[in-house]
């Protein structure tokens, strides 16, 4: 287990008070102008020599995303926005940060602002955590009074501003380019990429995004040394990380650990043990809804990293875990989760739009065991459909999820679902509109 | 996408008071010059407040004028996000979590205790025209399921009984205290901290 002293969020469960004194009692805001004299450079550089990667799901090394902003500032403006939309399901991590660490985010805005050379900084926080967000505000009130923030901020010679947007119940919101939009007064659809947003981003500026996490943790790195972080973990997987643990289990809870900790150890020793004793276990979604499912053999030894996932073909995500136990029906989890990508597409790319309600009804008749042999099948030329034909990763996202039970889980919707297929006993089912499409001679 | 409907009965007009006013002009500062557009969403909901929780279609008419873009643009925003209520809900405004990590810890009881107190079906106002309440996707509370927020406030670690107890509070008119209904410190493992003991001791 991590020692405490490791642990950068020192307040996650709010012991100690949230205001900047209990904060720079803490460690934060001591010696942030020694940190900016070192240099743009040395930052950026220190930041790629910790290996910290995003800790919004995505996992793309930090320093990398800060060297794109532009060396020198031109006509337009540099932009930071923290992306706090946490909207993944299993996931809420950031929440905490919000109202119990508010100050290492504030601090961690100006580092990152100094360091992509922004003067002002957007917060996007989903409009559901609008006393979280107050919370925060409370605390950005401080350092403006502390003289923190604003003109030649904590002493730094940095100008820098910070605004807090809420967003309004969008999910795709949290995608960086439609938090964009979002930020611009439009509709939450995502933009095409390239150009990236670090050259052309927030009113057509340069803007780096980051998450809520991955900006918290950044003075706590500069202070402590970019080798101390990496000591953490294991190569391009290191330092601490935030697990959020949901569902089946007997404490749920938010823990920050080590990376690379195994999973079982996570569940076993934070979350007080899978309800129903370990055995019960059915599968463990690691990393927020969109990333697959990992059945109960694979995660008696899977270690939670980026890299350890993605080789169990799944993904470290938003590490928010889901535990699901066997009092659970599997089928029906995912047609709930199928069905949250279908309220939540954001309707630009035809592909998704229409495939996640496809997948979501599929799903539903899976669960009844309404549906034919053929659709277990059809059902996973669907999802390939939508994965990589859309414009943002949302189409991944919604039919990763469904990949993974087809690929672990397939025995199971066959044996629920071996009704012969509809073309052949003339039945008529009105929500299936493409009936025609089941009869293989005219297909 | 979810299917969302201005309500048939709008008001003739609608305009901000003087808080509002003042709130509007504050957000209005925060973005560059020329970019008043970007606060259209704060806006939104400056207007949803001041109007019972819901927004006519004279408050984006209203809104456009304000922020010199197009209606069109406002009602897309309007629209588009599922926070802005487009007709009238209850006075006390309850969502219910529904998603995997809720549904799986119960949720569906949550909605049950809703049905029986509040209306039978959901966006339906209770019989004294106070309360409403519909089922939501993820409300980022997944570690103090199942939950539900009522107006701003979370209320979280429910099961059934604690929801009757919540519902009938908020049918009296009364505000119930947010946060866990099991007694336990914001997101720590229940009676199980392993990490930051000392700083609990302390």
């Amino acid at each position: 287990m991590l020692k405490d002293q490791d642990r950068i969020f020192q307040n996650l469960y709010n012991d100690k008070g949230s205001d900047v004194v209990a904060s720079q009692s803490r460690g934060d805001w001591v010696n942030t102008k020694e940190i900016t004299d070192k240099g743009r450079d040395w930052i950026i550089n220190e930041i790629k020599e910790s290996q910290l990667r995003g800790r919004g799901g995505a996992g793309f090394p930090t320093g990398l995303k800060w060297s794109f902003a532009p060396k020198e500032v031109g006509s337009r403006p540099h932009y930071l926005v923290i992306n706090g939309d946490e909207s993944e399901p299993g996931t809420c991590k950031d929440r905490d940060i919000l109202r119990f660490e508010p100050h290492k985010l504030i601090e961690g805005c100006l580092i990152a602002s100094y360091a992509v050379q922004a003067h002002v900084c957007y917060i996007y926080i989903r409009g559901e955590y609008f006393i979280d967000g107050q919370k925060l505000q409370a605390a950005i009130d401080e350092a403006y009074e502390k003289k923190l923030l604003g003109k030649n901020a904590a002493g730094t010679g940095w100008d820098l501003d910070i605004y807090i947007h809420y967003g309004a119940g969008a999910y795709i919101c949290g995608e960086e380019t439609a938090l964009l939009e979002s930020l611009e007064g439009k509709k939450g659809q995502p933009r095409l990429k390239p150009p990236f947003p670090a050259l052309i981003g927030l009113y057509g500026c340069p803007t780096i995004i980051n998450n809520v996490e991955t900006i918290a943790v950044v003075p706590t790195i500069l202070r402590r040394g970019a080798k101390w972080f990496a000591s953490l973990g294991r190569e391009k997987n290191t330092g601490t990380k935030i697990f959020c643990i949901s569902g089946n289990v007997n404490n749920p809870c938010n823990v920050e650990e080590e990376m690379s900790i195994p999973l079982k150890e996570l569940i076993e020793v934070h979350a007080g043990g899978v309800i129903g004793g370990w055995d019960n276990l059915q599968a463990v979604i690691p990393g927020g809804s969109s990333m697959p499912l990992i059945p109960k053999d694979r995660c008696e030894t899977l270690k939670m990293d980026f890299d350890a996932c993605v080789e169990e073909k799944s993904g470290l995500g938003t590490a928010g875990i889901v535990v699901i136990n066997k009092d659970q029906d599997i089928i029906k989890c995912m047609a709930r989760i199928a069905r949250f990508y279908k309220h939540e597409s954001c309707g630009q790319c035809t592909p998704c739009r229409e495939g996640s309600g496809w997948m979501w009804r599929m799903l539903e008749r899976m669960a009844k065991g309404d549906a034919t042999k053929d659709e277990v099948d059809m059902l996973g030329d669907v999802t390939t459909q939508i994965a990589g034909h859309t414009i943002c990763a949302f189409g991944e996202g919604s039919s990763w999820p469904v990949q993974g039970l087809l690929r672990h889980f397939k025995k199971e919707i066959q044996e629920r679902n071996n009704l012969d297929p509809i073309v052949q006993k003339k039945n008529n089912i009105p929500y299936l509109v493409d009936q025609h499409l089941l009869d293989k001679k005219n297909a | 996408m979810s299917l969302r409907k201005p309500a048939k009965d709008q008001p003739e007009s609608f305009e901000f008071n003087a808080s509002s006013l003042e709130a509007a002009n504050n957000i209005v500062a925060k973005y560059p010059k020329g970019k008043q557009q970007s606060a259209v969403m704060a806006l939104l909901y400056i207007a949803q407040r001041q109007n019972n929780n819901w927004i006519p279609l004279a408050a984006m008419k209203y809104i456009a004028k304000f922020l010199d873009m197009p209606y069109i643009k406002v009602y897309e925003v309007a629209t588009f996000y599922t926070m802005y209520n487009l007709s009238p809900v209850g006075k006390y405004f309850v969502q219910v979590c529904t998603t995997t990590p809720c549904m799986i810890r119960g949720a569906n009881k949550l909605v049950e205790a809703c049905k029986e107190k509040i209306s039978e079906n959901e966006c339906e106002l209770s019989i004294d025209k106070s309360c409403s309440w519909m089922e939501v996707e993820c409300l980022g509370a997944c570690v103090t399921a199942p939950m539900m927020q009522i107006n701003d406030d979370y209320y979280e670690d429910l099961d059934k009984e604690k929801t009757y107890e919540i519902l009938d509070k908020i049918l009296n008119g009364e505000t119930p205290k947010p946060g866990s209904y099991r007694g336990r410190i914001n997101n720590e493992p229940e009676n199980n901290r392993k990490t930051l003991t000392d700083l609990k001791n302390a």
